[in-house]
């Protein structure tokens, strides 16, 4: 029988590298951690209760639901990907990775993370987070993103989803609260993704997605960054304002407000032409602990209630 | 069967091997770990 060294071979016959760090790299970790934070958020403001353990499998089920998307996101974004800075070291465009099997390996998570969301939690919960890989992976991925400078404004409701599958998870329904969640996730997308577009807007003119500074131009992407924060600050104090969270939720939303706004006025003076973009690097970075800032205190004040509420 | 008729295979390369390992060990602990989560889901279904 004869043998051959792939080493040796050319092309290269398709003996995959990859290791489960790869795989585990098309799944967006940042991002799931996001996804894990609001949908324990949503799940522990939820009422009625749920057993421990099937909700530690229901918030893995989700993160999965959720890192399957951004593996289906990466094998259908893989050609525009290598052409931008940001994401050429991704594991398919370096070669990490084969397309297909990225392919299989989202279709695959989608499906078992949908599966044992149903199991364990219920099948309304469920539908929901396939809805949600459906809307990030086709609507978002395969139908906005290269077709409108609107993509990440409608896009962005699938990131905003998950504390709605987290209160799903609990209670089989959604509600006025899990929707105030989702509003200040979705109100929070444009402005933060269009100050990285601000800054990153050669890389994505050189590949050819219509984000707003590209298509609309830097002046109006400004405008739009700040109108969009004026009605994300006042939507981010509804919850206590609502009375579904506490008063250091209510102090931290305004502060934190506050700062986001001053970020984004910052970004509308921001002078046309300029190279450094520093103000839209500043919002780009703030608006991601503004984000991370309120969902933490919003679950830590919620746990700490909670806790205070049994003993006494 | 003569040496000629024999089908060719692929000798992996001792890189190649450890990776296809490291993916065989994480696949088997992925299983083993879906595994004991139904069967402890299945346990509390049942005691509800």
């Amino acid at each position: 029988m004869s043998t051959i060294e792939t080493s040796t071979l050319s092309p290269a016959p398709a003996i995959s590298m990859a290791e489960p760090k790869d795989f585990f790299a098309l799944l967006k970790p940042r991002v799931m951690q996001l996804v894990v934070l609001t949908a324990v958020c949503g799940m522990a403001l939820a009422p009625g209760s749920i057993n421990p353990f099937l909700a530690i499998i229901s918030i893995v089920a989700i993160a999965v639901g959720a890192g399957a998307s951004g593996a289906l996101n990466m094998w259908y974004d893989a050609d525009i990907d290598q052409n931008m800075e940001r994401t050429r070291t991704r594991p398919i465009p370096s070669g990490r990775v084969e397309p297909d099997a990225a392919l299989g390996f989202g279709i695959l998570l989608s499906i078992l993370s949908v599966m044992t969301l149903g199991l364990v939690s219920n099948w309304f919960a469920a539908g929901f987070l396939a809805f949600t890989i459906f809307f990030y992976v086709v609507v978002y991925s395969m139908g906005l993103k290269r077709s409108t400078p609107q993509n990440i404004v409608i896009g962005g409701a699938a990131g905003a989803f998950p504390p709605m599958i987290g209160w799903a998870a609990v209670t089989g329904s959604v509600s006025i609260e899990s929707f105030v969640l989702f509003a200040i996730i979705f109100l929070w997308t444009p402005p933060h993704f269009w100050a990285l577009a601000l800054f990153k807007m050669k890389e994505y003119g050189k590949v050819g997605v219509p984000m707003l500074p590209n298509v609309a131009g830097e002046a109006s992407t400004r405008r739009q960054i700040f109108a969009y924060s004026l009605v994300l600050v006042p939507v981010a104090i509804l919850p206590f304002v609502m009375g579904f969270a506490g008063p250091v939720y209510g102090a931290v939303s305004i502060v934190l407000g506050a700062l986001f706004l001053k970020h984004a006025y910052g970004v509308l003076k921001m002078a046309d032409g300029d190279e450094r973009m520093i103000p839209a690097k500043k919002l780009f970075g703030f608006s991601i602990l503004y984000l991370f800032g309120l969902f933490v205190t919003l679950l830590a004040e919620t746990t700490v209630t909670g806790l205070i509420g049994a003993v006494a | 069967m003569s040496e000629k008729d024999k089908p060719e295979t692929v000798k992996l390369t001792p890189a190649e091997e450890k990776a296809r390992r490291k993916r065989s060990i994480a696949i088997a602990l992925t299983l083993l770990v879906l595994v004991g989560v139904f069967y402890v889901v299945s346990l509390i279904k049942m005691g509800s």
